[in-house]
């Protein structure tokens, strides 16, 4: 288990950022958050496969893509948008918070009882993986700006990767950079919207979007 | 032959984003559609053809990629007609980024019809969401931006749910001691000796990811908004390739479940999906003012019924791949037809558009015989497909699925009949007589030609497409 350590380290970190982003209130320091997160995530297969050419591009993509790529478009979604605070979330601050770590501590305990192989039990992989998929489904679910919602699909992204980081043999590089660049593009479009979303409604809150409904 | 399928589409959209003239830049349209049509028909004749040298086993043509190239192919032929005289229309919008994303849309859904890899379908799906956002954004008002960010929001959190069921199967095969691969020949090979418990798990997830995007009620919620405000060619696409498209993901999965002995649990799961959404869409068609709101709640309804027939099993199965074919043909009758009548009245609320047949007569034929059509009244080719489905559930002994699937299909009739009947008869309401749309061939020749198409597959199926059918069941039936 020992070589797991700074892997572990990492992981670590992400769930403190995870709780960071659920309880700030400034998206730029939000999208930042997001863009460390999934840089530190970038790191893992090196600790995780060792320095090999599969591993090497997997994290140098995805550090160009998580860590640099989608920051600098959302960042310049919102400079457009001029926007700096998701002001009423659906659900306050601190009751998220309370969810999060309620979701982090059943993601532990949860883990402990699943049909793991030898080497994985016990490994943080995947409580944590569990932890932020349930972190970006509160985002998802409780803000109301398209931005947030957006940095909630993000982190959600970000969870299926680390648990994506167990069976890397079973993903072809080619198949990794698709998923990849699907993300890239997906951000992309919603980075578009989001700035249409501020022009006809001069707000970017998600509320406004409710005049189709039976 | 399969990589120019793909290529071709795709090279389209990107020779469209340079050309400059709107005027000329639509005309790719048929022509990419007609020669996907014709490399479509090479592949399907040619059987058995040798994988690509290049992508290993990731891009194969097997029965179920013949059914479904067949569908998208003929559709985006008939729909790239109606879009050069849809566009025409809407010069003044600018159309660079519509017809570039429609055939990098093609080109997606080509290529999750033929991926042999389970990480490849996936990316080919999540393409398909990406590529058809901006063309629900079309009309660029307030309510199309709204189901914009709700298509793309919940198709994306639901393929990421998607990629976290493949990533469970992938563990299956680690946890069971098997070979871990995504390729699909690996997959079935090995799924007998894949550990249970997180196979089951990838199959919910896989089951809600892409159950999300073919729109199974309640996971459709995105559906009758992104339908009710894309161009009708849109929404012809959308219900007819891109569903049929996001049920190909799903029979492929099923395929895995029964490679793995664990088909029964699959199928009971696929009978409950369908049956809640025939639930739910007689539910919203009664009364429903919107008549391309109500052709969405259509699509879930088809949607159940596709999945109940593949549940069910035996000669049912047959019926559901050819009612695949049949829903799709008759989808992109009905939205076509339907956005005429929209663009003729300004509006698609029933209390403002009546009298349709005295102002666009064949569209609002084609709507009412479309809607005849996909209720499944003979002698159109829903009948059969939606007869066979019937003789499998009732010879398969399941009375209650069969009594709820006759009553549901019984209020959807009348619940659409109202609307529709409304819609195309009375008499015209005097103020909206004043839109500059004319019927042309153009846009009304494309729902006839699927009309056509659909009324002699219900007088006579050709071998052809019969063996294409039956060879797609076929897939499913085999035990291993």
């Amino acid at each position: 288990m020992d070589n797991y350590n700074p892997a572990n380290m990492l992981l670590l970190l992400v769930i403190l950022f995870n709780f960071f982003l659920l309880g700030s209130s400034r998206l730029n320091a939000c999208i930042r958050t997001v863009a460390i997160q999934g840089g530190i995530l970038s790191l893992l297969p090196l600790f995780l496969h060792g320095f090999s050419g599969h591993s090497l591009i997997l994290a140098g993509g995805a550090f160009l893509l998580k860590g640099i790529a989608i920051p600098f478009l959302l960042l310049r979604a919102i400079r457009q948008v001029h926007i700096r605070r998701e002001m009423e979330p659906l659900l306050g601050y601190v009751p998220t918070l309370l969810l999060g770590t309620l979701a982090t501590a059943g993601a532990f305990i949860f883990s402990d009882r699943l049909p793991l192989i030898e080497i994985h039990r016990g490994s943080l992989f995947i409580p944590v993986g569990l932890a932020t998929l349930a972190t970006g489904f509160l985002m998802l679910i409780t803000r109301r700006k398209a931005i947030t919602q957006a940095l909630g699909y993000l982190i959600f992204e970000n969870g299926v990767f680390i648990f994506g980081m167990l069976l890397a043999e079973a993903m072809p590089l080619m198949v990794e950079a698709g998923v990849l660049l699907d993300l890239l593009v997906a951000v992309f479009v919603m980075g578009i919207v989001m700035h249409q979303i501020n022009r006809e409604f001069s707000t970017m809150n998600t509320d406004q979007l409710s005049s189709l409904r039976e | 032959m399969i990589a120019a399928i793909l290529l071709l589409p795709f090279c389209g959209g990107l020779a469209a984003f340079c050309i400059p003239s709107d005027r000329f830049r639509p005309l790719l349209l048929p022509v990419c559609g007609l020669a996907h049509l014709v490399l479509t028909f090479f592949v399907i004749q040619g059987g058995q053809t040798a994988p690509l040298p290049m992508a290993g086993n990731w891009i194969v043509v097997d029965s179920f990629s013949r059914l479904i190239l067949l569908i998208v192919s003929l559709l985006f032929c008939g729909c790239s007609f109606y879009a050069v005289g849809y566009l025409r229309y809407r010069i003044v919008w600018g159309n660079r980024i519509f017809v570039s994303c429609l055939l990098i849309f093609l080109a997606a859904m080509s290529l999750a019809a033929v991926a042999r890899h389970l990480g490849l379908l996936w990316v080919a799906v999540e393409a398909t969401t990406v590529a058809s956002a901006p063309l629900i954004y079309y009309n660029r008002n307030r309510l199309s931006i709204e189901a914009t960010w709700k298509y793309l929001i919940l198709c994306s959190v639901g393929i990421a749910l998607a990629m976290l069921g493949i990533l469970f199967v992938a563990y299956a095969a680690l946890a069971g001691g098997a070979q871990v691969s995504l390729q699909f020949d690996d997959i079935l090979r090995g799924a007998a000796n894949y550990s249970t418990p997180w196979l089951r798990a990838g199959f919910v997830f896989l089951l809600v990811g892409f159950g999300t995007k073919a729109g199974f009620a309640p996971l459709h919620t995105w559906k009758p908004d992104a339908y009710g405000e894309a161009p009708g060619v849109v929404g012809a696409l959308l219900a007819g390739g891109l569903t049929s498209v996001a049920f190909l993901a799903l029979l492929r999965t099923l395929q895995i479940m029964e490679a793995a002995g664990d088909g029964a649990m699959a199928r009971e799961a696929f009978l409950a999906m369908g049956l809640v959404s025939l639930g739910f869409a007689a539910v919203f068609v009664i009364r429903q003012p919107d008549f391309k709101r109500l052709l969405a709640y259509s699509s879930v309804e088809h949607m159940g019924i596709l999945a109940i027939g593949v549940a069910i099993g035996g000669v049912a199965t047959f019926g559901a791949m050819l009612h695949l074919l049949n829903n799709a043909l008759t989808k992109g009758v009905l939205f076509l037809a339907a956005g005429n009548i929209h663009r003729r009245f300004a509006s698609k609320r029933v209390g403002e558009v009546q009298g349709a047949i005295t102002l666009v007569p064949v569209s609002a034929s084609l709507f009412l015989l479309g809607f005849l059509a996909i209720t499944g009244s003979p002698p159109f080719a829903p009948f059969i497909s939606e007869f066979t489905i019937l003789r499998g559930i009732f010879t398969g002994g399941h009375y209650l699925t069969g009594g709820l699937f006759l009553f549901f299909l019984a209020v959807i009739f009348i619940g659409m009949g109202s609307t529709v009947l409304s819609v195309v008869f009375g008499t015209p309401p005097e103020r909206k007589g004043d839109t500059n749309y004319r019927e042309t061939i153009m846009t009304t020749g494309t729902p006839l030609v699927l009309l056509l198409i659909i009324l002699i597959l219900g007088i006579y199926l050709p071998e052809p497409v019969w063996s294409l059918v039956a060879e797609a069941a076929a897939l499913l039936e085999v035990k291993p």
